[in-house]
């Protein structure tokens, strides 16, 4: 492997695993925080993911006929960060309200399978909506580069780092700070004792889903403006491989929720140079099953105890 | 106890008069239906093999696998290669059904050692993995499996001197392969190992204080399961005589799943009535095939909701979800 010992190409490569490995993160979280709350693989969180990217792409839309997305291309796509993350929590909202409300005190697989179900269902609500075509997003700004050493970055990939790092900063002071996040973290160790310090464990466990929900749409958002295609199965691989990073990094556990993405980013943009790239998506599951081998409560630790 | 001795004992005598009517019914059906029906009859039929397989490792000893067309796929590739102008190879179809289904069951341990020691929901994402690398493998794995060109011309098997080649016969051929399959599954349900199942997925821990070998009985069911999907994979291979990587997505194990859920988790008339409400309704609804999808995860929702048990559910679980 000649190329491997290119820099640009290994920068490149850096780069490029830094840039998906925050979508990953960001889409992980939304996994971490509900299982640390419910202890349930919010099995629909791709769609979710998904549905974030199509708001995001309506807004873009709709900004680019209306003209304004010409005068004001910045604006143009803030605000589509902005839908994006309002669909996603609105849709996060209805299915924690719908589908698993109800099964809280089910057996352990019926959240699950219900989850399944509204994976399903929303993949196909997508699908009949786009025809099943896949959607281009509007390319607003034109894309430019700013040389780094050898090689070049993509304003875009520039963007997305830094988009993402500062949604997570964020959310994790919010966890950490605020009034809500405290009740957030007292759900998450007992909800009985929490309902008895008199929070509203109900509303908790709703605001959770709207936040994870709401990071995922703005990863959607930043992967629709990335790639430029979208469609209806995007959720799908996505969604499997932030679980991935969710559980490398300890499932419940925010900042290893955070580890965990860039890890899979780097690990999956780096081996793409040492393996052929058909193979990727299986770089993340046999990583999975590794950590979940050798270091089942992942490489941070569940922050949660797991219960006997 | 188990469907056979209930028959024996249990049935009164009209009932039994009945049962031989229905019996005699499924044996006589395919010649009043015709081919086309007789058709989707065999797709259900396949579908009831690969219920019950799954049906003992979700129903019986609560093990959520998501991959478990990886098995499937093991045994129709397993009988495939060997038996198409792939390699020049013609084994027998009698000679490779055992061989695929020994094949599955590896597969099944051999996934099993690794990933049996974690928790129900981290269990299922691995097997879903599992499920898409076999896939992902069979598809770029080009000088064996031929990628996404698939295996044509898969040799049908021979009872005699007659090839098993129209729908007909096909029927008659999976009909033994279920009665085979909820022989077997039934008797396990009832024996020693299959009550082991049932204490396990109430209470890991409770089972194995009481002398259960938690990890064997786990990897059992595991590998029990998975052998099932060898043998419907054999038979789907010789059957649809070409055989793509695509015929092995996810949605295989998802189907199969949810037919298990629809049915009723551990009851094996559950299973069948299952493949026929989700396999065989959507042919009939022709036009509505557009929303199927949609109807499933609405329905598995739904389900979860307002029947957990299932529209045929076992005893056991009838207790199980009364407390």
């Amino acid at each position: 492997m000649s190329h491997f010992f290119s820099l640009d190409i290994l920068i490149d490569q850096v780069v490029n695993g830094l840039t998906i490995g925050g979508i990953y993160a960001l889409i992980a979280l939304g996994y971490t925080l509900v299982y640390g709350i419910l202890f349930m693989i919010n099995f629909a969180h791709g769609e979710i993911y998904m549905f974030g990217s199509f708001g995001g792409f309506a807004a873009l839309t709709y900004f680019v006929n209306s003209g304004f997305a010409g005068r004001h291309p910045a604006l143009s796509i803030a605000a589509a960060f902005i839908v994006g993350m309002i669909v996603s929590s609105i849709l996060g909202a209805i299915l924690e309200r719908i589908a698993y409300r109800p099964l809280r005190d089910a057996p352990r697989l019926s959240p699950l399978i219900s989850a399944i179900g509204a994976s399903i269902f929303l993949q196909n609500v997508m699908m009949l909506v786009i025809k099943a075509r896949m959607q281009i997003y509007p390319d607003i700004i034109e894309e430019r580069f700013i040389d780094i050493g050898p090689t070049s970055v993509s304003y875009f990939q520039i963007f997305i780092i830094l988009a993402s790092l500062l949604l997570m900063v964020g959310l994790y002071f919010f966890i950490q700070r605020t009034k809500t996040g405290k009740a957030m973290r007292a759900v998450a160790e007992s909800k009985e004792a929490a309902a008895l310090m008199g929070i509203d464990v109900d509303r908790i466990i709703m605001v959770t889903f709207i936040i994870g929900s709401a990071l995922a749409g703005a990863a959607g958002v930043m992967v629709g403006i990335y790639y430029t295609q979208i469609n209806h199965m995007m959720g799908f691989i996505p969604g499997i491989k932030a679980f991935t990073a969710a559980v490398v990094g300890g499932i419940g556990n925010v900042v290893g929720a955070m580890f965990g993405g860039y890890f899979l980013g780097l690990a999956e943009a780096l081996g793409v140079l040492v393996m052929p790239s058909e193979y990727k998506d299986v770089i993340a599951f046999s990583l999975l099953v590794l950590v979940l081998i050798f270091k089942p409560r992942g490489i941070f630790g569940e922050v949660v105890s797991d219960r006997v | 106890m188990g469907i056979i001795d209930q028959l024996k004992e249990k049935i009164p005598v009209p009932a039994k008069g009945y049962l031989a009517f229905l019996i005699l019914l499924i044996a006589l059906l395919p010649p009043l239906i015709g081919n086309y029906w007789t058709q989707i009859l065999g797709d259900i039929g396949i579908y009831v093999m690969l219920g019950i397989g799954l049906n003992v490792v979700v129903g019986f000893a609560g093990l959520l696998d998501l991959g478990y067309v990886a098995f499937f796929a093991i045994g129709a590739y397993g009988y495939g290669l060997v038996a198409s102008p792939q390699f020049g190879i013609h084994i027998p179809f009698w000679a490779m059904l055992p061989a695929c289904v020994a094949m599955a069951a590896l597969g099944g341990t051999l996934l099993g050692i690794p990933v049996l020691r974690m928790r129900g929901d981290y269990l299922a994402i691995v097997t879903l993995g599992f499920g898409e690398i076999i896939r992902i493998v069979l598809n770029n794995l080009d000088p064996i499996t031929n990628g996404p060109r698939g295996l044509l011309r898969i040799d049908p098997p021979m009872i005699g001197d007659f090839p098993v080649n129209n729908p007909m016969r096909w029927y008659y051929l999976i009909l033994v392969g279920i009665l085979f399959s909820v022989f077997v599954a039934d008797r396990l349900n009832n024996s020693r190992l299959g009550r082991a199942w049932v204490a396990m997925r109430e209470d890991q821990d409770a089972a194995g204080i009481m002398g259960i070998n938690i990890l064997k009985t786990k990897l059992l069911a595991f590998t029990i399961g998975a052998s099932f999907a060898g043998m419907g994979g054999a038979i789907f291979a010789a059957r649809q005589g070409s055989i793509f990587p695509e015929n092995f997505s996810l949605m295989v194990s998802v189907n199969v799943l949810c037919l298990i859920i629809i049915g009723g988790m551990g009851s094996i008339p559950g299973v069948i009535l299952g493949a026929v409400v989700l396999i065989g309704l959507p042919e009939v609804l022709r036009e509505v095939q557009l929303y199927r999808m949609l109807a499933f995860g609405g329905l598995l929702v739904a389900m979860m909701i307002f029947r957990p048990t299932g529209f045929i559910p076992s005893a056991r679980r009838k207790l199980e979800f009364k407390k």
